[in-house]
């Protein structure tokens, strides 16, 4: 069994239904993310495996125990939170030692655990301030500080970052990951960003309307999304998806496209039996924009293709240059090398790698495998 | 950029400031002088004069022989009945009303916003409504005409008060205090008292402040609910000014009205400043 698992859990508030049966387990030592946008019930789900707030059915483990009707207290757990809720009146120390001290922990022992927790996070000159004397970086380091000192199963993380500015949440989220790697804990953590996600998930859960869309690695996540909406919200600039009628082509299939008035066939690399039933229909085609580059070096074969476009707009953002074009009247943004950019109004020769294409059923949103 | 200089406007503008600082410190200025003049000077009409000589006889007379009625023990012995309910009955209040305050705020249930709204008509009872329910009261709970029945009166009409100071403080304070002081292992009155209290300094003293003036101040509940040794200031002070024996010691009246009113300026002068900021707690963020 799993550090923490969740299992057939649902919440309900009257009539209406937050979450709708989630199933998550985590092995021991994982970093698990559950994203989404706000109102998709993350920030419910972490609250009831703290045991703030009650499960209206399912179950809870967390270490191989029933937690449902333990108190927050008795669950073996630690949480940040997002406005880091450090208590105003205590200093640094205090914080840190407050739930030592509750759980009747020797004097020496509590202020050891201290120097130890003000070492990992390079805080040992703060202890004696006050929450307000504080910077957010540091307050962010304080609220963790306070999560590690009890050294607890498992550790809920609500947002830390989000009340950061942009700089510093970058480097608070590197140092999160060395933390995680550094103790081995085990980490659930909500966010609604996905780069966050991303860089800092063992495994992700991106959730929607009180429903997990789907759970797997960040690899997993980004390459191979279950339906549009995991496909959409994972990864920035986020994926093309293109309207397109499915074409016999040769032996295969392929996607019937148009540009400023061009028409041209893409082969459906990936497609496979079910493509079949798609014949002469809509189906939508994603393709991520880093898949669409100037034409570089060697020759096209099955899934490299080759196609100008005629350039609307670009954004030059310094390592890359997103230019934008219409593709069956839907946007299509392709990630080129800043040289190679054209103006807009020009056409672009661009190269296709469509080995990560990937197919939606227009209506369900589901994918087509 | 405005000029600095005295212009018409201004001399006109302090004019009319001084003119009003003078006319709110008349009242309080004539009660001070007219308790430090010899009783044949106010008999010779000089009651809107300086002194024009000073004594404090008035003040020993008004503290320990004036009579109240038949006896003539001056107003120390009602001073300190004041003080003996008044500092349990502040104390008691401002307590119910963190506490409710917490409750109402911190750990919400069905129905708690109802009770507030409740509790917060009692803000609007008027005094004499409760007179004779509250007579069969303390002589049911075996309190009545005693310093206990006293105490008990102000901390009831005093609860809806302090319920919604606290309340209004507490919904400015972050939920999320309290849900990491659950996971950190705190229970419902550790919480209150190692950190929803520390934060309180403000709304408390605002509270003690509003407390102390109304219950020192009260004038009704006690010539109704308490009866002679045991009756506060207030109402000692008017039966000294109404007693008609002799010759009427407008001086001895005057340092004892001071006397009474002599506490809540205290408590006015050395809390004042965390009054102001404590009414405002809360209307700006930060």
């Amino acid at each position: 069994m799993g550090a923490l698992s969740i299992r057939k859990v649902r919440k309900s508030y009257g009539s209406t239904e937050i979450l709708k049966g989630i199933d998550l387990e985590i092995a021991d030592g994982e970093f698990l993310i559950l994203v989404g946008p706000s109102g998709c019930g993350k920030s419910t789900l972490l609250s009831m495996i703290a045991g703030l707030d009650s499960i209206t059915s399912g179950d809870i483990h967390i270490a191989g125990r029933r937690v449902n009707d333990l108190s927050p207290k008795d669950r073996d757990i630690a949480m940040v939170f997002q406005s880091y809720a450090l208590y105003p009146s205590m200093t640094v120390r205090e914080n840190i030692s407050f739930g030592l001290e509750i759980r009747k922990v020797p004097v020496a022992e509590r202020e050891a655990a201290v120097k130890r927790v003000a070492q990992i996070l390079q805080i040992e000159h703060l202890l004696d301030r006050r929450p307000s004397q504080l910077s957010g970086g540091q307050r962010q380091r304080v609220a963790m500080g306070r999560a590690i000192a009890r050294d607890p199963a498992l550790f809920l993380f609500d947002e830390p970052l989000s009340n950061l500015d942009a700089k510093l949440r970058v480097e608070m989220r590197t140092e999160i990951k060395l933390l995680h790697q550094r103790l081995g804990t085990t980490i659930v953590y909500v966010t609604h960003d996905q780069i966050e996600a991303m860089t800092l998930g063992d495994k992700i859960a991106v959730m929607k309307l009180g429903e997990v869309q789907q759970f797997g690695t960040p690899r997993e996540i980004y390459d191979n999304p279950a339906n549009l909406f995991v496909a959409g919200f994972m990864g920035s600039p986020s994926m093309n998806f293109i309207s397109a009628r499915v074409d016999e082509m040769g032996s295969g299939y392929g996607l019937a496209l148009e540009n400023n008035g061009e028409r041209f066939v893409f082969p459906a690399v990936n497609a496979n039996g079910e493509m079949k039933n798609w014949l002469g229909k809509e189906i939508v085609f994603g393709i991520r924009p880093e898949q669409i580059t100037q034409v570089g070096e060697g020759a096209t074969n099955g899934h490299v293709v080759r196609q100008a476009l005629k350039i609307d707009i670009t954004e030059p953002t310094g390592p890359d240059t997103l230019v934008l074009a219409h593709v069956n009247g839907a946007k299509l943004t392709c990630r080129v090398h800043p040289s190679f950019a054209v103006a807009p109004g020009e056409k672009m020769p661009l190269q296709f790698d469509l080995s990560k294409s990937v197919y939606f059923d227009p209506a369900t949103e589901q994918r087509i495998l | 950029m405005a000029s600095r200089h005295l212009t018409l406007g201004r001399i006109v503008l302090y004019a009319v400031l001084a003119y009003c600082v003078l006319y709110y410190l008349l009242p309080l200025t004539v009660m001070l002088f007219n308790s430090i003049k010899p009783l044949d000077d106010l008999k010779a009409g000089n009651v809107m004069s300086f002194p024009r000589s000073v004594t404090f006889a008035p003040w020993v007379k008004a503290w320990n022989t004036a009579c109240t009625g038949v006896q003539c023990e001056g107003m120390k012995g009602y001073f300190w009945n004041s003080v003996s309910f008044v500092v349990p009955a502040v104390l008691i209040s401002t307590l119910v009303g963190a506490f409710n305050g917490y409750v109402l705020t911190m750990w919400r249930f069905r129905g708690s916003n109802a009770l507030f709204m409740a509790l917060m008509l009692g803000c609007f009872i008027p005094f004499q409504s409760i007179l004779l329910p509250m007579a069969r009261t303390l002589g049911a709970l075996g309190i009545s005409q005693s310093v206990a029945g006293l105490i008990f009166v102000h901390v009831v009409y005093g609860i809806a008060f302090t319920t919604l100071f606290f309340r209004n403080y507490y919904v400015t304070l972050p939920e999320e205090l309290v849900k990491a002081a659950r996971i950190d292992g705190a229970g419902f009155m550790r919480i209150f008292h190692r950190i929803i209290l520390p934060l309180s300094g403000p709304i408390i003293v605002v509270t003690v402040i509003w407390q102390f003036t109304q219950i020192w101040n009260d004038f009704l509940f006690g010539v109704v609910f308490s009866s002679g040794d045991s009756q506060p200031i207030t109402v000692a002070l008017n039966n000294l000014v109404n007693t008609s024996t002799g010759v009427k010691e407008y001086n001895v009246d005057m340092a004892a009205a001071v006397i009474a009113a002599l506490p809540t300026l205290f408590v006015y002068v050395v809390a004042g400043k965390y009054f102001v900021r404590g009414l405002t707690a809360g209307a700006v963020k930060g």
